[in-house]
């Protein structure tokens, strides 16, 4: 087998099209007839809707259908795919998500939709919008988890007076947490917030919903991360529309990060009235309408205590967390906090005992779900914050108790994988390399005396360490099954030679910036030794992909390019079946490279382009064979695939402004094989910045009444070019013992390790100016920082 | 009311609402998506174009106030078939990835290159200020404005493909 391609940094074919304008987002496309949709929002984050009046509104030019809640009523709501019960064995409490609210009912968050317009043009939905009447009666509303538990809160679902979704607990039993715990000759105790963030695609959600009577077949092009996912939970679930009579679409999708893996009401509603009213309709969110409608990420209020012996081997950790889930059950939500977080609470340690107990409650605020990481940053910053400070606590070195914690090297081939105490096994790890790495790329010892000089001055310097391991690739059917996942989780992949012997792929796995279509080329074109320019890479449309999972958890590579490899190694054995009797040879006599069939010790050869010809034109041809060369293959993984690394930050803090500058952000990641070395480290950049967003920039703000006040890219501050240094970033490989690509994943790296990285460096500074706080609510903006020094 | 804009060297008449904004008399009246809409404050910068040669963000702008200008958009800036330096500079630096933001940024390095043909990184960050990418961390695209830059003589910077008025007339669309 030749090797071209993998491991080269090949330049991106899907770039000429975006460098070029030519790029399709789902809001770029215009169908004949096309009706535009617009929605009417509660402003209230817990109102009844008492009465609704649509006269005026219905008199509008333009206006061709205006739905309510009442007309809808008969609708399923969006279902959630993961079922987490309470410890004691209660079900899952799971309120209807209706697609409108009806009269008599309440909206449970600042943007749940109480009716759809629909009109010929944009603004002249818009416009009728404005004159949709709704009598509220407004009702007190919560936002913050902590304080949706507490007795006299406000109730998002009257049924669930307590507020609580389930609650759950993880890991050794807590007695033996405890009786670890008080044997402690030191406790490092951290209270603090893992605040809520907005994910923020650049390109907003976008559907529109077509239905063709002479077919009785819709069409729903979705800006989706997952566009079978879409199909199976709209049809099955919500709709009641056979499966066979839907297309759903993802074209080109401008950036996801996990907002746009869920099923959402609008996607429902547009396909849904396309069919009544018998013309295509499109909805295209706004800004401030994807601030109140996305799901967002992490928020979560976090206890949490790490006991050390009096040599510094960490002998216990002890968690309590409450999570905010939002009114309602995204797809994913329950998973999020559970079992893609309470299970990483082992981290790159040896921790002897662990226990997580968690409460996840409903508020009065749209739903959280998956953000980039989902639950490994938060199960990150949670570790790495309580080492680096344990360390200060202790008078030790934060790099040292590290290495002094580690879990050994192991490659999961000669040495066995990792059994933690939150039921994952790591396939392979190298923990001390990386921090190695790290500390030289830092120039650590130097470092610390210049800091000692920075101190005496006032631009005080810190440096933050973070490392992390997570779990990508999700995931073995069945293990998920059995912790609640309400679907499979393999990928599906058919590779399509075709009779001159170029190649199209079709993959379950969906781009929307992550270079499928070159780095998923690249791995097709070495396999079968044939060059990029023969094969295609097709994504995004039911009607022509079997099937699909999506792209999420960094799982594309790992389980998506899996099944395509399965692909080519039954193209391969028919394809040497065909040489075999072309060449007049036993099969066992060939060997396959560089695109041929060789009789082994001969020159006898036939090469890939003519045995696809034969498949095709089978006049000389094995008995008994069918034509055609053309693989479906479905992969379903052995195990999560473990990326592990080691972010470093150095910040400058101004002792007089509390302004916090980046200096430098190390990266040392080791996500296993890399295809293409360009896009990996791309993925690691953009990864960093947003860890880095959520450290220093970013986090919603709910006043008391449940308003977002920041729902505005003029309000909720992201990373810009000016707030980020250039990368520093390395790599190391431990191939995955468990994947045909040995590839791990490298989509959220980056933004699992940075920030706690960040935040560390932040009170490390501060610390080094005689100033001791434990924690600092992020986003680290100056005004908290200068409070923490005064 | 009407409004005549030479768009990428073509002269565009056609009526629009007072109220219509440029970038969607681009995107709706001439069916020229490259330019993005990613918020309703003017900050993320997806809409840049260039208005008589100067970056702007069209959707700060009502078409009526462009009625006699020039615009560029991205889908303006390869010329007879050649990339614009910045084209190639993100395509060979990986400076994009969902590609959403990838045009506002191109049209505002190309404000930039167009006056400071040799930009320090800080320069350069300083420039990209008003526009923002969720994918890429901004240092490839801090590098791919430096690979324009050194790959590009500054005389072919400073015209940047840029149209002005008097560029021939070769299509007049009209709508109603």
């Amino acid at each position: 087998m030749s090797n071209r391609y993998i491991g080269e940094s090949i330049k991106r074919r899907e770039d000429k099209r975006f460098i070029t304008g030519k790029g399709r987002y789902t809001d770029d496309i215009v169908l004949p007839g096309m009706l535009h949709a617009h929605f009417v929002r509660s402003p209230y984050a817990h109102a009844r809707v008492v009465g609704i009046d649509l006269e005026e509104a219905k008199a509008m030019p333009g206006v061709i259908a205006i739905y309510t809640g009442d007309d809808v009523a008969a609708i399923n709501g969006v279902p959630c795919g993961w079922q987490v019960n309470f410890r004691n064995g209660e079900t899952m409490r799971e309120p209807k998500h209706p697609m409108l609210i009806p009269t008599g009912s309440t909206a449970k968050h600042v943007g749940d939709a109480v009716a759809v317009v629909i009109a010929e043009t944009k603004d002249s939905a818009i416009d009728a919008a404005e004159l949709v009447m709704v009598e509220w009666e407004e009702l007190p509303a919560v936002a913050a988890p902590a304080d949706a538990i507490l007795p006299d809160a406000p109730k998002v679902h009257e049924q669930f007076p307590d507020n609580k979704a389930f609650d759950w607990t993880f890991g050794n039993p807590i007695e033996e947490v405890d009786a670890a715990m008080e044997k402690a000759a030191h406790i490092t105790e951290l209270e603090f917030i893992n605040q809520r963030v907005v994910p923020n695609a650049m390109e907003p959600r976008a559907y529109i919903g077509s239905y063709d009577e002479t077919s009785d077949k819709y069409t729903l092009y979705t800006s989706t991360q997952n566009p079978h996912l879409i199909r199976l939970l709209m049809c099955a679930f919500v709709l009641g529309i056979p499966e066979h009579k839907v297309r759903v679409v993802g074209p080109d999708v401008g950036g996801g990060f996990g907002s746009k893996i869920y099923h959402y009401t609008e996607e429902a509603l547009v396909t849904w009235a396309s069919k009544q009213i018998g013309q295509p309709v499109k909805w295209t969110s706004d800004r401030s309408e994807a601030f109140l409608t996305d799901a967002h990420g992490r928020d979560h209020a976090t206890k949490a205590e790490m006991g050390f012996d009096a040599d510094g081997n960490i002998v216990g950790l002890r968690i309590k967390t409450v999570a905010n889930m939002g009114a309602y059950l995204s797809t994913f939500a329950p998973a999020v906090p559970t079992y893609l977080h309470g299970t990483l609470l082992q981290g790159l340690y040896t921790t002897p005992k662990i226990n997580i107990d968690m409460t996840c409650v409903f508020t009065h605020t749209v739903a959280v779900d998956a953000y980039r990481g989902a639950g490994r940053p938060e199960a990150t910053y949670l570790l790495e914050r309580l080492m680096d400070l344990a360390a200060l606590e202790m008078g030790r070195d934060p790099a040292e108790l590290r290495f002094q914690n580690f879990i050994p090297p192991f490659d999961g081939v000669e040495q066995p994988g990792y059994q933690t105490q939150v039921a994952l096994q790591y396939d392979s790890g190298n923990y001390e390399a990386v921090l190695k790495r790290g500390l030289e790329m830092l120039g650590y010892e130097n470092f610390r005396a210049e800091q000692a000089e920075a101190a005496k001055t006032n631009k005080i310097l810190g440096v933050g360490f973070s490392t992390y391991v997570e779990a990508c690739g999700i995931a073995p059917s069945a293990v998920v099954g059995a912790l609640g996942a309400r679907a499979g989780l393999f990928e599906s992949a058919q590779v399509r030679v075709q009779p001159t012997g170029k190649v199209s792929v079709f993959t379950g796995s969906h781009s929307h910036g992550q270079g499928h279509e070159t780095t998923f080329v690249q791995v097709v074109a070495d396999k079968l030794g044939i060059p990029m320019d023969d094969v295609d890479l097709v994504h995004g449309d039911s009607d022509t992909i079997a099937f699909g999972m999506g792209t999420y958890g960094s799982r594309s590579l790992a389980v998506g390019g899996s099944a395509i490899v399965k692909s080519i190694d039954k193209i391969l054995e028919k394809g040497a079946k065909i040489a075999a009797h072309k060449l007049e040879c036993a099969e066992g006599d060939l060997e396959y490279a560089e695109g041929k069939w060789t009789v082994k010790g001969t020159d006898k050869s036939i090469g890939f382009g003519d045995v696809a010809l034969t498949a095709y034109v089978p006049h000389v041809y094995p008995a008994g064979l069918e034509p055609g060369l053309d693989f479906s293959s479905f992969y379903d993984p052995a195990n999560f695939t473990y990326p592990f690394g080691c972010h470093i930050a150095v910040v400058e803090v101004d002792k007089e402004t509390g302004k916090v500058t980046l200096k430098r952000m190390i990266a040392v990641d080791d996500v296993g094989n890399v295809i293409n070395p360009m896009i990996v480290d791309g993925q690691i950049h953009g990864g960093l910045a947003q860890g880095i967003g959520q450290a220093l920039f970013e986090g919603t703000i709910y006043d008391e009444n449940g308003q977002l006040t920041n729902g505005s890219y003029m309000d909720y501050c992201m990373p810009r070019a000016d707030d980020l240094p250039m990368f520093e970033t390395d790599r190391q490989v431990t191939p995955c013992p468990h994947n045909p690509l040995g590839v791990k994943g490298a989509g959220e790296a980056g933004a699992i390790g940075s920030t706690p990285a960040v935040v560390n460096a932040v009170i490390d500074a501060l610390w080094s100016a005689g100033h001791k706080p434990k924690d600092i609510l992020m986003p680290l903006t100056s005004e908290r920082v200068w409070e923490a020094m005064n | 009311m009407q409004v005549e804009i030479n768009v990428n060297g073509k002269a565009r008449k056609a009526e629009v609402e007072d109220r219509t904004l440029l970038v969607y008399f681009l995107r709706d009246t001439l069916q020229l998506t490259g330019t993005h809409v990613g918020c309703d404050t003017s900050s993320c910068g997806a809409c840049t174009v260039h208005l008589d040669g100067v970056a702007v963000k069209s959707c700060t702008l009502l078409a009526a106030q462009a009625d006699g200008c020039s615009v560029t958009t991205i889908e303006g800036m390869a010329k007879d078939g050649e990339m614009h330096p910045l084209q190639e500079g993100f395509r060979e630096c990986h400076g994009l990835q969902c590609g959403y933001c990838t045009p506002g940024m191109i049209m505002t390095a190309a404000d930039l290159l167009k006056r400071t043909p040799k930009p320090s990184e800080t320069e350069i960050r300083f420039a990209l200020e008003g526009n923002i990418c969720r994918c890429t961390g901004y240092h490839n695209i801090v590098k791919a404005i430096q690979w324009a830059a050194e790959n590009t003589a500054a005389p072919m910077l400073a015209d940047s493909h840029l149209w002005t008025n008097d560029v021939v007339v070769e299509k007049v669309v009209e709508t109603e």
